[in-house]
């Protein structure tokens, strides 16, 4: 199997693989994570905030979201959001939406349930006297929650989203489904077009390996940093 | 209902007129079946310093949460300044930023320096400008001995160091009156009397002080009243000199031979 392997394949894909491929992984994991990370805290904030009906709905949304298939939810924004969005314009065929813009809307809505129980767990582990400190001294509740609960939550568990977003990270890889030119979907689509998929698979598993584990790493190392001494 | 509850107007250095803190007959409970206040009606005049203790579980610490509504109540009213805490309309955030509040764990903000924890509040609070919070924030850090330490995070320092630090940042909003919810108690026993110093200096000073503490010493020294609560109801309310001559109930007797026989 390896004596025929083609190093010359994965040389001459390089520059697409890279500048293409990876540039949208990269796009698509950081931009999801930014979005995934904002929208999850306000779910966060929703679930803790005792005010009916926001912990209601945060729940309900939380749990529906974990509930179903990452690949599930892809392909269900792709085919169906074109149709809803019709229906909202009126417009007579469906409206299509950019496959990009679909997939960062798909990962950031998915991604905001993991990203808000890692913030909700942050907030929850502050001590109580912190938030009672806050507005004894006057702060109102989003001074509270902007100056004193939120840098110390997202501080204490940016280890945390970093590793969920390393985990987006590979998870980018299912927008394959949409024939979207991310990483992976340019490797298999070089390896069906020369016939080697042995090739290109293998250095594709050997770049995602390298990328998360160096991340992961980092974030090691970034966990020894950043804790906040009490 | 145990013992009655009225003021006795003993200090000397009270001033007639309205009281700074007032409360009339405030009762909370956790559960129906769980009562942590019983009625408790007590009045802090100007320029008075009330000790509260009692044996723990005795509801001093949730009856002063209570004066600035960090601890919600079922029945009865506070009034500070004249001003009903209990009172849906009541604009909270700006009658607490009237009353400063030390904790037990001092509770600084450990992501900000010791600077900007006593700067924070002056400036979203109180819309004080960068120049004028921070020139009061170097006062009150002088004040309390610890002008060096400004730029440093609240980690770095010692716990009664943090406590000072903790006290100067509730003096820095200009409160009206302070609470302490028992300062010391975190505390190694050595850094005990450098917050309490600060407190006696403060007391000195004719800062109107409610403090829940078993700091005896510093009650004898500088306080005009001390009420003992015992489950959930206020027992005594006497001015210092009777307390310890001559508590009238039994519990406050017991807990003071407890807590002074060594």
């Amino acid at each position: 199997m390896f004596s025929n392997f083609d190093f010359q394949v994965i040389i001459d894909a390089l520059p697409y693989l890279f500048l293409q491929g990876m540039v949208f992984t990269l796009k698509l994991t950081l931009l999801a994570a930014i979005f995934g990370t904002i929208f999850g805290t306000v779910l966060a904030l929703m679930r803790l905030s005792g005010v009916w009906p926001l912990p209601q709905i945060a729940g309900a949304y939380v749990n529906f979201v974990r509930s179903l298939p990452l690949l599930l939810v892809i392909f269900w924004f792709f085919f169906l959001v074109p149709f809803i969005a019709q229906k909202m314009v009126g417009s007579p065929r469906p409206i299509p939406i950019d496959p990009f813009l679909t997939a960062l809307i798909t990962f950031s809505l998915f991604e905001a349930v993991f990203f808000s129980e890692i913030m909700r767990a942050g907030i929850q582990s502050l001590p109580k006297g912190q938030v009672a400190a806050g507005y004894a001294l006057g702060l109102s509740y989003t001074q509270v929650m902007r100056r004193i609960v939120l840098p110390q939550a997202f501080r204490n568990m940016l280890p945390v989203l970093l590793t969920q977003t390393i985990v987006l990270f590979q998870d980018t890889s299912l927008v394959y489904v949409l024939s979207l030119n991310d990483f992976l979907g340019i490797a298999g689509k070089i390896g069906q077009r020369d016939g080697r998929l042995t090739e290109m698979y293998i250095f594709a598993a050997l770049v995602y390996f390298l990328i998360s584990f160096a991340a992961s790493q980092a974030v090691r190392r970034l966990q020894a940093h950043t804790a906040i001494i009490r | 209902m145990t013992t009655a509850t009225t003021t006795p107007n003993s200090a000397a250095k009270q001033s007639s007129g309205a009281p700074v803190i007032q409360m009339i007959g405030v009762s909370k409970w956790y559960t129906p079946e769980f009562q942590v206040l019983d009625a408790c009606s007590t009045s802090v005049q100007k320029g008075e310093v009330v000790v509260v203790c009692g044996p723990s579980g005795s509801g001093k610490s949730t009856l002063i949460k209570c004066v600035n509504a960090l601890e919600p109540f079922q029945q009865g009213d506070i009034f500070v300044e004249g001003v009903q805490v209990n009172d849906r309309a009541t604009n909270l955030p700006k009658l607490r930023s009237r009353i400063g509040m030390v904790f037990q764990n001092f509770e600084l903000f450990p992501h900000l320096t010791i600077m900007e924890n006593l700067t924070l509040a002056q400036r979203k609070v109180l819309k004080r400008g960068k120049d004028e919070a921070d020139a009061k924030a170097r006062k009150l850090l002088q004040r309390v001995g610890l002008s060096d330490q400004a730029p440093k995070y609240p980690g770095q320092l010692s716990g009664g160091q943090q406590q000072r630090v903790a006290i100067a940042r509730a003096l820095a909003m200009d409160p009206v009156a302070m609470l302490f919810d028992e300062p010391t108690s975190a505390l190694d026993p050595e850094m005990v009397s450098e917050v309490l110093d600060v407190m006696v200096e403060l007391a000195r000073e004719g800062m109107t002080m409610m403090v829940v503490t078993h700091e005896m010493g510093f009650a004898r020294k500088v306080a005009n009243r001390v009420i003992f609560m015992d489950k959930g109801a206020i027992v005594e309310d006497v001015p210092t000199e009777e307390f310890f001559g001559s508590p009238r109930s039994e519990r406050a007797q017991l807990f003071l031979s407890k807590i002074l026989s060594h």
